[in-house]
């Protein structure tokens, strides 16, 4: 108990995981929910970063490289969409936004 | 072990010193430097037993007493932690950026060798390029926090405005750590210190002009200052997203104006200037191009560039306090055009172009 | 790291994580998630992660977290209402959650033990630029040429997305 291995930090990052999955279940507004998803991905990010640590690889940081990149195209296109919703709806409420529904 | 802890508080102690007096002094230049400009006197009412110092006493004793001691506003609706948070984050990150800025190469005292570098960071650039990315908050907070329509319309545009032009801001530095191949900002400065035939000390200057204007209009667009100041525009919002707080909040915010602006004449000065470098100054003493040399202890070298940077600093200071009162204010439209369709296709260019003859002067 | 540095760094990262699923107005969410990032980076840094940690603050904390609060600005988002979900789907999505929790953890406990490990010190420029650029740029140069095409694509989808009316 007086050293940190890799089990503590992906310990870590399944907790986070599931704090980001539960928010994107249980709240309703849809910006606290991509909030949530981006946690999630960062808890991802935090499992490569201790795993490259840990086998002494740099390739877990070259796929935090592209988790970020790929995080930031879908916070801007998410972002627009709901942009777009709320000038028609004038809502951010999840339940709200239901045009799909049959 | 605690010794390397001492020091770097001391170093971190006597740069926070330097900031807050920068800071103090240009308020001080920035009253009366406008009056001048203006054909006016300036402040120059308050006086310590007669003695005003030209405005001195005014601007660095009794207006942050007055701000001290000023009632705390809240507005009504607002957001009581936000409204106390936002001024902080706006001042943080201009008073952390200092930290990688060299002052000066190695002191020796004893046996003891001190970089004069508060945080030698291998990826020094990159943490500028953050730590000016934070600035966003203190505005978009500033703006929401006030519960207050002008506030919000000048967060907004304060914070879009910011992020319009840190990308020239970027791509002008990646053009620059192109040309030095090093993120290091204590590296570039020493890697300025060669000559180029015999007698041109090799500055960045000469490496990178348009990046050097690129990285000037950015970075007075970030602190926005004139001619970028519209999301404090006086004459149509009020004071934008400062205006509902009074006292010590809106000195910090005050502070964090005259920081940046210190901080964009650091990073001028580190990256195309030479930073602390004096023109045939080396690390044992003066050598010039006709063979004289002249050696000089290590302290009185430290000293004269220290002296060095300070002066290049100020001058930039001195440069953008004129270009405030000398321009005329850009209107929104304008501004975002000039930043997304002038600067950056520029900033592009430049990268373009500087990786170009980089892969061609390594063929040849 | 010390033991007592990562359980400081993980209850904090765990209280800014519960702020971001739990506060009621979106940007106080928004702000325990830049907290959150920050915390990351600094575990990056112990991690011997450099040019990540500060691409973390350049990317994540200083652009996509702007993002959201410009987007909350924009919309003049208030606090939510209470939400009225029905307690047994609450119950489901807890119990799906803790389920989840203690298998991930069940499995990580059994980490590969011919690894290297995090005790070994690593080279001394692990996880430098030019260490992760080396990598980036020959064996990764597809998947980075792909990840460009992608901005793109985000670039023009975004910008046809806010437009006020469609052709």
């Amino acid at each position: 108990m007086n050293v940190v291995t890799v089990e503590w930090y992906l310990a870590l990052g399944a907790l986070l995981f599931t704090i980001g999955a539960l928010g994107v279940m249980l709240r309703r507004n849809v910006i606290v929910m991509f909030m949530s998803i981006e946690l999630m991905l960062n808890a991802v990010n935090l499992v490569f970063v201790a795993l490259a640590r840990h086998l002494h690889s740099v390739d877990g940081q070259v796929a935090v490289f592209f988790v970020m990149t790929v995080a930031a195209a879908e916070a801007a296109v998410g972002l627009a969409i709901i942009i777009a919703a709320f000038r028609n709806r004038e809502t951010v409420n999840a339940d709200e936004l239901n045009w799909l529904r049959g | 072990m605690l010794i390397e802890i001492v020091i770097a508080v001391i170093k971190a102690l006597v740069v926070i010193q330097l900031v807050f007096g920068l800071a103090g002094i240009l308020g001080w230049i920035e009253r009366k430097g406008s009056a001048l400009i203006q054909d006016r006197i300036g402040a120059n009412r308050a006086s310590i037993f007669g003695f005003a110092g030209a405005g001195l006493i005014n601007t660095m004793v009794a207006d942050p007493l007055k701000f001290i001691t000023k009632e705390d506003v809240i507005p009504a609706g607002a957001d009581r932690l936000l409204h106390w948070l936002a001024p902080c984050v706006n001042l943080f990150p201009a008073i952390v950026a200092f930290a990688v800025i060299p002052f000066g190469d190695v002191l020796y005292i004893g046996e003891r060798a001190i970089n004069l570098q508060v945080a030698p960071l291998d990826i020094g650039v990159l943490y500028i390029l953050a730590v000016m990315s934070l600035g966003v908050y203190g505005v978009v907070l500033g703006g929401w926090a006030s519960n207050n329509r002008y506030s919000l319309l000048g967060g907004i545009r304060g914070s879009a405005q910011m992020i319009s032009y840190e990308l020239p801001m970027g791509l002008a530095l990646v053009a620059v750590v192109m040309t030095y191949g090093t993120l290091d900002l204590q590296a570039m400065a020493r890697a300025q210190g060669e000559m180029l035939w015999g007698f041109i000390p090799a500055w960045g200057i000469i490496y990178q002009p348009l990046a050097f204007l690129l990285l000037l209009i950015a970075g007075i667009a970030e602190s926005k200052r004139v001619p970028f100041d519209l999301p404090e525009g006086e004459s149509e919002l009020v004071s934008g997203y400062f205006t509902e707080y009074s006292g010590v909040k809106y000195l910090m915010f005050f502070m964090s104006d005259f920081v940046e602006v210190g901080v964009v004449a650091a990073l001028t000065t580190t990256f195309f200037f030479g930073g602390w470098q004096v023109p045939f100054l080396t690390s044992e003493g003066f050598a010039f191009p006709g063979g004289l040399a002249i050696a000089l202890p290590n302290l009185l070298i430290v000293l004269l560039q220290i002296g060095s940077f300070m002066t290049k600093v100020l001058f930039f200071c001195w440069l953008q306090i004129l270009i405030r009162w000398s321009l005329p204010r850009y209107r929104y439209d304008q501004l975002m055009r000039f930043g997304w369709k002038t600067m950056l296709p520029l900033a592009l260019a430049n990268a373009l172009v500087t990786a170009v003859v980089i892969l061609a002067f390594q063929e040849a | 790291m010390h033991p007592i540095i990562f359980g400081i760094l993980a209850s904090l990262l765990v209280l800014s994580a519960l702020g971001v699923v739990l506060a009621r107005s979106p940007i106080r969410s928004a702000l325990s998630l830049v907290v959150s990032l920050f915390l990351l980076a600094v575990t990056f840094l112990f991690l011997d992660a450099h040019l990540v940690a500060a691409l973390q603050i350049v990317v994540y904390a200083g652009a996509i977290m702007v993002l959201f609060l410009f987007v909350i600005m924009l919309l003049n988002l208030q606090d939510d209402p209470p939400a009225k979900m029905s307690t047994a789907l609450r119950w489901i999505a807890f119990a799906g959650g803790s389920l989840f929790l203690f298998a991930g953890i069940a499995l990580f406990l059994n980490a590969g033990p011919g690894a290297p490990g995090m005790q070994a010190p690593v080279a001394g420029d692990f996880g430098s630029t030019e260490m992760v650029a080396r990598q980036l740029f020959t064996k990764h140069l597809l998947a980075f040429e792909a990840t460009g095409l992608l901005l793109l694509v985000a670039v023009v989808g975004a910008v046809v997305m806010a437009k006020r009316k469609l052709v």
